[in-house]
């Protein structure tokens, strides 16, 4: 029983981890790159603005970071919650 | 040396080291030949599904995509990277837990039914048969191209390359070869690249370059282009013109899709642990960000350098400042025989319109602007530079930039990888869908690990003798692939397999409505505006944005297909048994890392 309620709080912390990067992927892409450019259209970068460079570079930058934060946090997780390999 | 010999030696060294390859890296086992044996390090992993990913289309294809249109197919940018943080995120560590070796596996196992495998097998085979069929045209207009054979022969000549190593090694040999191939696509990209961006920003990273300054002008580089198309009545370079509904729903179809693509999730199943596949998953994308991120500057610049070829006042001054082009430099002189060259392909064509001398590229359906005034001043009678092809910014890039001859055979080395590694994935997916879910997991249960590893070679030798074929006569759909492969992989197979580990709830009788309900909406959209199995003529509504459901393209559609696809499943489900307790025990243990190590030895 105290296994399934661990390996039961594992997956809650995971899930929460996966709610907030889901959330900055979306923000990142759809976001600053699509739907809310032109609120910071005043901010130049190079020749366009702030939104074109999320939609070319910034979210890909994003996305990388994003994994390798999540493959970092959980495996700190794993070992809190003893599953990791 | 002339630019054949240049060609044949690097299309010939690259060719030697994929097979020593193939030799080295020999299956002995049905482990090794659908998995690689799980010993795959991570940061490899990553290098081969870069390659496996990086298709003929994101190689030749996307920059072009990019220059033509500009902002609004960033879309294809986001979409084709943001799918890894749903895999590293969603799938892969799970799939990886669960430990077995193929998709249609996962969902047939997880489901507690045969028919559901089958279902799974049905859609992987669409998706990657429509998949691999392009890559393997782009391997025999390459070969074409470059290599001065006939299309056919340059198919003929692939195929068996892709022969030697993927019936030899399985994923064993496809991994090592995909590392190989990864390594010549990335210089071959990349150099190009460097040297333009230097001509015309003073930056060597293409990255920065693309923010930079037009060293010429002293203008911000994005502004200058911005001014030259729009001066040329084209449509501003950096500005957002179509619908934002379906530039949304698009990227959504092409994420989800690239996450539900049966040839990118297998990749892995080849580390040695869950936690690798999370990080693999990061390095996959660090090196698929290494081209995704200078395509945006070889498509912008590529079109600056046209377009400024085409009106050369362009370069320093005005747009109009100096004459177009004239017709006599484009035949004679040694600066523009690369327009000559391609000329020769019908990937670019020109037309003295109105007897001039010049030949006038420009947008002839503007009606308002500079360009208005010129035309009519000029007496034009409509664009002149009457043919380029998106392919093109690629392909004559080092040409256009005046850059050495290796530069341009590394250039049609690396298409070969980036074409050839992607079809061998495909291959791979392919056939252990055919030996494994079909032969071993259906028709012959009781076959022996020998007969099957034999079965899966068999099927692997027959998959590319099939897609050699299709390739040599590509029927409609092939050049759908977009709208057909991702769209049917986000539909059916991505929320199927995000179901099977986020819900125990989803059993059997919702995953197969759900599966057959999203690929069913997606192909009767896309057929209705393409075509009863892409048939000209037999579509139902005019293919237009003003005809689209709510502005919505066939090719976006995808995403509104997994959006059914989950209410269908959870509404069956709700209504229909629990799966059983030994189901409920396999979503338990995948959701947890520990013990992945042991399913090797399965």
């Amino acid at each position: 029983m105290s296994d399934r309620q661990s390996s039961n709080a594992y997956w809650q912390a995971n899930l929460r981890i996966i709610y907030v990067s889901i959330a900055i992927w979306a923000l990142v892409s759809y976001g600053f790159g699509i739907i809310l450019r032109p609120l910071i259209s005043s901010i130049p970068v190079g020749g366009t603005d702030l939104g074109f460079w999320f939609a070319q570079q910034g979210s890909i930058l994003c996305f990388i970071v994003l994994i390798f934060f999540y493959a970092w946090r959980m495996n700190k997780l794993d070992a809190e919650h003893g599953v990791d390999e | 040396m002339s630019q054949f010999t240049l060609n044949l030696l690097f299309i010939g060294a690259s060719f030697a080291l994929y097979i020593g390859i193939a030799i080295y890296c020999r299956a002995k086992s049905t482990a090794e030949f659908y998995a690689a044996n799980r010993g795959v390090s991570p940061v490899m992993n990553g290098m081969a599904t870069a390659a496996d990913w990086m298709s003929a289309a994101s190689f030749i294809s996307m920059a072009g995509l990019i220059a033509f249109t500009g902002y609004d197919n960033s879309t294809y940018l986001m979409g084709w990277t943001g799918g890894y943080v749903l895999l590293a995120l969603l799938l892969a560590p799970y799939l990886r837990k669960f430990g077995k070796f193929t998709v249609p596996e996962f969902i047939g196992d997880r489901f507690y039914s045969p028919t559901a495998r089958i279902i799974g097998v049905i859609c992987l085979l669409i998706v990657s048969i429509t998949y691999v069929i392009g890559q393997m045209t782009g391997v025999g207009v390459t070969f074409s191209r470059y290599l001065e054979v006939s299309n056919s022969t340059g198919l003929w000549i692939g195929a068996a390359l892709v022969f030697c190593y993927a019936v030899l090694g399985g994923m064993k040999g496809i991994t090592y070869t995909q590392v190989a191939q990864y390594v010549v696509l990335i210089i071959a990209y990349t150099i190009p690249a460097i040297f333009i961006s230097l001509q015309l920003t003073g930056n060597f990273l293409p990255q920065l370059g693309l923010f930079g300054t037009h060293e010429a002008s002293g203008m911000a580089f994005l502004s200058k282009l911005d001014m030259l198309v729009t001066d040329l009545g084209f449509r501003e370079y950096t500005a957002h013109h179509n619908s934002t509904l379906d530039m949304v729903l698009f990227t959504m179809a092409l994420m989800i899709g690239t996450a539900g693509l049966p040839h990118v999730i297998i990749r892995f199943f080849t580390v040695p642990k869950v936690s690798d596949a999370r990080k693999s998953a990061g390095w996959a994308l660090v090196f698929i960000a290494l081209l995704y991120t200078v395509a945006p500057a070889v498509g912008s610049m590529a079109r600056f350098n046209l377009t400024a070829t085409m009106w050369p006042g362009a370069l320093t001054g005005d747009t109009y400042s100096q004459p177009a082009v004239s017709l006599d430099a484009i035949e004679t002189s040694p600066d523009l025989a690369w327009m000559r060259t391609w000329q020769a392909t019908g990937l670019l064509n020109w037309e003295d319109k109105n007897g001039d001398g010049l030949i006038q590229y420009y947008n002839d359906a503007a009606t308002a602007g500079p360009v208005v005034d010129m035309a009519a001043s000029q007496a034009l009678a409509g664009n002149e530079l009457t043919t380029v092809n998106n392919d093109i910014m690629v392909l004559a890039n080092p040409e256009i930039a005046n850059l050495p001859g290796w530069v341009i055979a590394i250039v049609a080395a690396g298409g070969l990888a980036a074409a050839l590694s992607t079809a061998a994935g495909l291959l791979l997916a392919i056939s252990g869908a055919v030996s494994h879910d079909l032969i071993k997991g259906t028709l012959m249960p009781n076959i022996s690990e020998k007969g099957e590893l034999n079965a899966a070679r068999i099927s692997m030798a027959a998959s590319i003798l099939v897609a050699t074929i299709l390739g040599l006569n590509p029927p409609g759909f092939a050049a759908q692939t977009v709208a057909l492969a991702f769209g049917l992989a986000a539909s059916s197979i991505f929320p199927v397999l995000m179901m099977g580990i986020f819900s125990k709830r989803v059993g059997k009788e919702g995953a197969i409505a759900g599966m057959i309900a999203g690929m069913l909406t997606t192909i009767l959209y896309i057929f209705a505006y393409k075509g009863f199995f892409f048939v000209a003529g037999t579509n139902i509504l005019p293919d237009t944005p003003d005809a689209w459901l709510f502005g919505i393209s066939p090719a976006s559609f995808g995403t509104i297909g997994a959006m059914i696809n989950f209410a269908v499943a959870f509404g069956v489900s709700a209504i229909s048994q629990r799966p059983p307790a030994h189901v409920q025990e396999l979503v338990e243990s995948i959701r947890v890392p520990r013990g992945a190590g042991d399913a090797v030895a399965h």
